[in-house]
């Protein structure tokens, strides 16, 4: 089975936006998945700067899927979901 | 740490926007389109009953995001009047919060409640327990008469089924001084007799409905003229951004500001005049109490009256370096300042070396919390605040990346203790490292300002001792410090992590000099 890929956005908008909590998934994530999902801080994802749109900061990517608004418990549901579905 | 989420969010949002607007062409016009920009026509509405009411809202955290009081706004005045009024004024104002009380009507009064879950039991513990009268049974059930009702609390913890609610307003709650109080009309104010600026109802209230008036526009005006504006950092920024404090220099200059100092430069100066302070102190309280001793023996023992001490012996010493705590002496605790630390706050060591260096600067502290806004009042070295939100804000809306940025190194390099500062215990290790022996040290935390920790000190001031033979308290208004403070946006363990990095491979404060 492929590995579930999270991105963490820690671009200065993203971290000012409410970023700066989701770095948390760094520790809770491997803690709850173990190996089957990947998670990693990225520098900025570019999101924002592509229509400047900073009201939906901060970013979580998983996959391809884009979590806007992201929250810790907005990425772990979309998580669950990803793996109930595979 | 601000927790109050969405409500955040959207007061970050409006900080950004003002921030653009300024920048714009035409600032009064945007000023006055941001509520427009942000609630469009036909969007779907978030929050409130109609997109006219969100705007409304939003219009008055506007006002606050432009430094003006929202309780003063009579709803006549556009936001691009508002916009030139905040370009043009000189001074700002000493009150620091503002409450939008259209967004706090939705928060009842506070008050003891019977929910559904009564029972109307035989044993009826909640009626002898009340002993003020205020509980009677109607239809089989309780119910609390609110005249007579003290808010005591006995009924709740009495009932068995736990039917018996105190309702709370997150402010009142959170304040721990009784500042802020939700009037008969059901509208949240602030009696600034009694406010010591902790900030702790704006992270408490869940409606956002409590704000800064904010200087950011004094601050824009102060970077677009010729004058030098210097930046002077909180130590408990270190946690708060990502990349590291060298990188934030260059962001932060890039944002417009010609200089930036950490003022942990300044709180290593803090730390060794405390410590020197505090050995002076132990120093007169042994050399008296062995002056009492001798007097004691000469005189054949024990005399009914007790040698006046006051003023001059004092068995334990503050801290003096949280601007929450320095209000709280003022307004409510006049009786500790004897035990007070007098050595100056790291803001304050770091604004005279600054203003030394240039006197014809502007210096801008950038601040974990809205307390320091008051401190600033009484330090004319001190010319503007800025809370961590608003420069987040401001990079926010310049598109500046901090972790992009080249290091850059601060004219002196500060102590792994003074990059501490920021949270609890933090200060009083800072003056025991400072200390050659350091075993004389006994620290006190009071991590948090909170009813019960300002009885705690309450007591320690009449009585004239600490407790458990300590002898040094170190007082944090914030519940873990700085890194607690209104403004932060980074949660405590995150912050705290970042700032153990930075001083780790920071030097000593023995080897400052």
């Amino acid at each position: 089975m492929e590995k579930i890929s999270v991105k963490v956005c820690l671009g200065t908008t993203c971290f000012v936006m409410g970023g700066a909590n989701l770095q948390e998934l760094v520790d809770i994530i491997p803690r709850k998945y173990g190996d089957k999902v990947e998670v990693a801080g990225s520098p900025c994802l570019g999101m924002c700067s592509i229509q400047w749109n900073y009201s939906k900061a901060p970013y979580v990517k998983i996959d391809d899927d884009i979590i806007e608004e992201a929250t810790v418990e907005k990425v772990l549901e979309a998580i669950d979901t990803k793996l109930g579905s595979k | 740490m601000n927790n109050a989420g969405q409500a955040i969010h959207i007061k970050k949002e409006i900080l950004v926007r003002i921030i653009e607007a300024f920048f714009s062409d035409d600032f009064e016009e945007q000023a006055r389109l941001i509520p427009y920009t942000m609630r469009p026509k036909g969007m779907e509405v978030p929050y409130r009953c109609c997109v006219y009411k969100e705007r409304a809202i939003i219009k008055d955290r506007v006002i606050a995001g432009l430094g003006f009081s929202i309780e003063e706004d009579d709803e006549t005045v556009s936001l691009s009047k508002y916009a030139k009024k905040a370009l043009d004024r000189e001074k700002i104002s000493d009150k620091n919060l503002t409450v939008l009380q259209a967004a706090c009507k939705g928060c009842k009064t506070n008050r003891i409640y019977v929910t559904d879950l009564c029972q109307g039991c035989v044993a009826r513990p909640c009626l002898s327990s009340c002993r003020f009268g205020a509980i009677s049974i109607e239809n089989g059930r309780s119910v609390v008469d609110e005249t007579k009702c003290k808010k005591c609390q006995m009924c709740v913890n009495a009932c068995p089924y736990n039917a018996i609610v105190k309702i709370t307003v997150p402010c009142e709650d959170a304040c721990p001084v009784g500042a802020i109080k939700k009037d008969e009309t059901g509208f949240a104010s602030i009696d600034y007799d009694k406010c010591i600026n902790c900030g702790r109802c704006i992270a408490g209230c869940p409606f956002g409905a409590v704000h800064e008036r904010s200087q950011i526009v004094d601050i824009l005006k102060a970077i677009k003229s010729n004058k030098k504006v210097i930046a002077m950092i909180a130590p408990s920024i270190a946690g708060q951004f990502p990349g590291n404090i060298y990188q934030l220099k260059a962001a932060i200059k890039k944002a417009g500001f010609d200089d930036v100092y950490e003022v942990a430069q300044g709180a290593d100066i803090t730390a060794n005049t405390e410590a020197k302070e505090f050995l002076e102190r132990t120093e007169g309280a042994r050399k008296k109490a062995s002056e009492w001793l001798n007097e004691w023996v000469n005189e054949g023992g024990y005399s009914e009256e007790k040698p006046k001490q006051e003023g001059e012996v004092h068995n334990f010493m503050t801290t003096s370096c949280c601007a929450g705590y320095n209000q709280l002496i003022k307004k409510h605790l006049p009786e500790i300042k004897p035990y007070v630390s007098d050595t100056k706050t790291p803001l304050y060591y770091t604004a005279e070396i600054v203003k030394k260096e240039f006197p014809d600067a502007i210096t801008v502290f950038v601040s974990p919390c809205v307390a320091k806004r008051a401190e600033s009042y009484d330090n004319e070295k001190v010319d503007f605040v800025m809370n961590f939100e608003e420069l987040g804000a401001l990079f926010v809306a310049r598109k500046i990346q901090i972790t992009e940025c080249e290091e850059e190194q601060y004219v002196k390099e500060s102590s792994k203790q003074a990059r501490n500062f920021g949270f609890t215990g933090g200060v009083a290790e800072s003056v025991k490292a400072s200390l050659k022996d350091d075993s004389i040290v006994k620290p006190y935390v009071i991590n948090g300002l909170n009813k019960e920790s300002i009885r705690q000190l309450k007591k320690f001031a009449t009585t004239g001792e600490c407790c458990d033979g300590c002898n040094l308290v170190e007082v944090m208004c914030c519940e873990g410090g700085c890194i607690g403070g209104n403004a932060t946006m980074n949660n405590q363990k995150t912050a705290k992590k970042l700032i153990d990095q930075l001083a780790a491979n920071s030097e000593d404060i023995q080897k400052i000099d």
